[in-house]
């Protein structure tokens, strides 16, 4: 599409994606940077952009240091148990000793955090505080668009560029604003990805509209790792998906039911069925499965055992909790203020909690890197004391130079949520900042041959669809190219079926995933022939051409970790119990583009505090 | 159709298609007014709802599991920083709901270049805007030392390359 009007955006800073990583990198990097472009480039629109668009009703990543509750230390040993023993302690810790700041910061800006009788913030859980967080992500939008020299809303990027002269660094990237079509070219010193981790990689319960009712946002289209995977950066943990126990159908959240209203589970009989499960998990395990909390994955495994055995639907039961008008309200609230399908679905089924226990649900997986699971790229740690194996230069720069992450973007960090994220943006945007003084006159320079040819390569769908529309009568079977919906299906079909997706009951082996990589590798090649009707469905092809990536990165690494690490998050059915010996690590991949290989290696875990805490502290 | 618009009651502003973070809220040629052009992408996470200054597009649960008859309704005002929810089931009952949604004036928020600068010291250290003052914590910025750090061994080094997709 040689017509396509071409901008040229030259920054100090860009930031792709104005989710909670991207508006946390536009603030700090602007107090730290104040002679800086910062440029922020986001496919949506930031006031209600990202996983927290909707809004949320609890910050989940809170120490509370303030009132001696939690030290960072103790959410290393959180994030630790919860993920089987294996994450990024010193970016963990990093998180945890800064993200208080964040909140009161937060709530200085306007967020109504709740409090309990004593003045201190209401908490949920040990580690989640209760907010009025409809505005949630508008509040945190307004204090990046302050920051940002320019917000670019409505320019999906595609590709990042490398440097002309250095491949190993990146010098920008490249997107089409998806209502004019013009094509855009962005020259920056740094790059921060703050983009969004993968919903619709692995095919949903629901095929028909209720696809969109997916747990993480279906805009969440794996940009997080497609952008970074592409131009050779290394990633860690992509097998580590998440799979999660939510409300049925509506996948409303279970969080504050479980903390706050203390309901609790039972199987379809009324009976409490968790510790049928122990010993089988122990089995699998070892000893993880006397770690408190339970992991979660590990809960899970004995809700799909349950179901397995006869024993559903699993129940949440409410009926005693919302006796209490206020945990009745604050049980709706829950839901309104950040999932409020959950609402819809019960007030279409006259299920009121107060009357009927409602069923539970185990999800389709995602890959993500800020929940309960820890997928995305591998990146430097602090300065001041991260291990010297984990430190090559700056704060969350990742194996490329000059590109840095945060959010679901990151690898080896869970358990970061709303706050969390945005708290990695500022340590990003600060690292940034550094990152580009340090430069002194040595500036990255885009290739323009490079953005040229992706120019061709971005604009063919819109030409696959005009050439070969004329050679049907209508509708939407072409023997020439491929709708992105249709494309889609296919990812989710292989992805279900050779990588351990719910329709197999999470399990998955080698023989499976040899198939499923040549399935992909088809997929790949077809991709040449998106069609797109508009704009709009070029947003589609290219959101399809991330996911695919995504995905191969995610079969790659499922295939090299051969040790069943998170029950109930997946099986290998050829190695089904967990294999410390040989795989308490992190597994790491590299993409060649040329070859369409991914490189696999192992990195070693550190631990940076005692398992247990001292009786002294 | 998770969101739909009400045709006597949409005046084609673009509000709702403006603000989608899934970009299915679309002007249609013909009628001139919104529609959602993709309800299976729709997350109901009712933004497009909450923008509508004629309160002309409302929610219909998803067909594939949701019966029919019932409403759920928002009224967003920023003005009074409030938002309610009237929840109407299917049978009829009602539920009605209101919540804060900001402490602060709208466009309230400092920027962060209206701070003083930052001394060359702390942006040296470890530390982030604000900090250590905003951590609220007695003994400030929490550090670790390096001697803390156990590495795990690791078995045997294993690399292969497997063979993806061109």
């Amino acid at each position: 599409m040689a017509g396509k009007k071409t901008h040229f955006v030259d920054s100090d800073i860009l930031v792709i994606g104005g989710g909670f990583g991207g508006c946390g990198a536009a603030y700090e990097s602007r107090y730290w940077g104040r002679d800086k472009k910062i440029v922020v480039v986001e496919k949506a629109n930031i006031e209600r952009s990202g996983a927290v668009a909707q809004g949320l009703y609890a910050i989940n990543c809170y120490m509370g240091m303030r009132w001696g509750q939690n030290e960072p230390e103790d959410y290393v040993r959180y994030q630790r148990n919860d993920l089987m023993g294996l994450v990024r302690e010193d970016l963990g810790y990093d998180i945890g000793r800064h993200v208080d700041s964040t909140v009161h910061k937060f709530e200085e800006w306007g967020l109504p955090i709740m409090t309990d009788e004593n003045g201190q913030y209401q908490r949920e859980g040990k580690w989640q505080i209760m907010i009025h967080g409809e505005s949630y992500k508008p509040i945190v939008a307004e204090a990046a668009r302050k920051a940002a020299t320019e917000v670019y809303n409505r320019i999906m990027v595609t590709h990042l560029l490398k440097d002309k002269k250095q491949p190993n660094r990146v010098a920008g990237a490249v997107g089409f604003n998806v209502r004019t079509g013009d094509f855009y070219v962005f020259q920056s010193k740094a790059v921060i990805v703050g983009a969004g981790g993968a919903s619709h990689i692995f095919k949903p319960h629901s095929a028909g509209e209720g696809m969109g009712r997916t747990w993480y946002a279906p805009w969440s289209s794996g940009s997080a790792y497609a952008l970074p995977i592409r131009i050779g950066a290394k990633m860690t943990q992509m097998e580590n998906r998440i799979v999660l126990t939510r409300f049925k159908d509506g996948y409303g959240p279970v969080g504050a039911y479980f903390l706050h209203l203390k309901t609790y589970t039972q199987n379809g009989f009324g009976e409490a069925y968790e510790p049928k499960w122990r010993d089988s998990i122990e089995k699998m395990v070892g000893d993880y499965v006397n770690h408190e909390p339970v992991p979660t994955c590990l809960r899970n495994h004995a809700f799909l055992k349950e179901v397995e055995a006869g024993g559903g639907p699993i129940r949440m039961v409410t009926k005693e909790a919302f006796k209490d008008p206020h945990k009745e309200i604050v049980g709706w609230e829950n839901f309104l203020g950040m999932t409020i399908g959950q609402a819809v679905v019960w007030a279409a089924n006259n299920i009121d909690p107060k009357e009927i226990n409602p069923e539970l649900v185990m999800s389709e997986p995602y890959v993500m890197g800020s929940h309960a699971t820890c997928s995305g790229a591998w990146a430097s740690g602090p300065e001041d004391y991260a291990p010297d194996e984990y430190q090559w230069g700056y704060n969350r720069m990742m194996t490329v130079d000059g590109l840095f992450g945060a959010g679901d973007t990151l690898g080896g960090t869970p358990h970061k949520f709303s706050s969390g994220s945005f708290t990695e943006g500022r340590l990003a945007g600060k690292a940034a900042v550094k990152y580009v003084d340090d430069l002194k006159g040595n500036t990255p320079e885009v290739d323009e041959s490079e953005y040229m040819e992706l120019k061709q390569e971005i604009y063919q769908p819109l030409e696959n669809y005009r050439v070969g529309r004329n050679e049907i009568t209508a509708g939407t079977v072409s023997p020439s190219y491929m709708l992105p919906l249709a494309g889609l299906q296919r990812l989710e079909k292989i992805m279900d079926e050779y990588c351990g997706g719910c329709g197999q009951r999470y399990m998955v082996n080698t023989p499976l995933m040899e198939r499923g990589i040549e399935l992909l590798k088809m997929l790949r090649e077809d991709l040449a022939n998106l069609g797109a009707d508009g704009l709009h469905q070029l947003l589609r092809a290219w959101e399809l051409h991330h996911r695919v990536l995504a995905s191969e990165c995610v079969m790659a690494h499922t295939m090299y970790r051969e040790e069943t690490r998170w029950p109930g998050y997946y099986y290998r059915g050829d190695f089904p119990k967990l294999d410390d010996k040989k795989w308490h690590c992190f597994t790491l991949s590299q993409y060649d583009e040329e070859t369409g290989e991914f490189h696999m290696e192992k990195a070693p875990v550190y631990h940076i505090v005692d398992e247990h805490k001292k009786a002294a502290e | 159709m998770p969101t739909f618009v009400y045709m006597t009651a949409c005046d084609g502003c673009g509000h709702c298609v403006d603000i989608c973070p899934s970009d299915i809220m679309h002007i249609d040629p013909t009628t001139r007014r919104a529609v959602n052009i993709e309800p299976n992408f729709c997350w109901e996470c009712y933004s497009c709802v909450k923008a509508c200054p004629q309160n002309a597009i409302d929610d219909r649960g998803y067909s594939d599991f949701a019966p029919m008859g019932h409403k759920v309704r928002v009224l967003r005002e920023p003005e009074k920083g409030t938002i309610s929810w009237r929840l109407k089931f299917r049978d009829g009952r009602e539920k009605n709901f209101v919540s804060p949604i900001r402490t602060t004036e709208w466009g309230s928020i400092k920027c962060a270049s209206e701070y003083e600068q930052p001394s060359t010291a702390s942006f040296d250290s470890a530390e982030l805007a604000h900090e250590p003052d905003y951590l609220k914590a007695d003994g400030g910025l929490r550090t670790i030392s390096k001697q803390q750090f156990k590495k795990h061994p690791i078995a045997k080094e294993k690399t292969s390359n497997l063979k993806a997709a061109e």
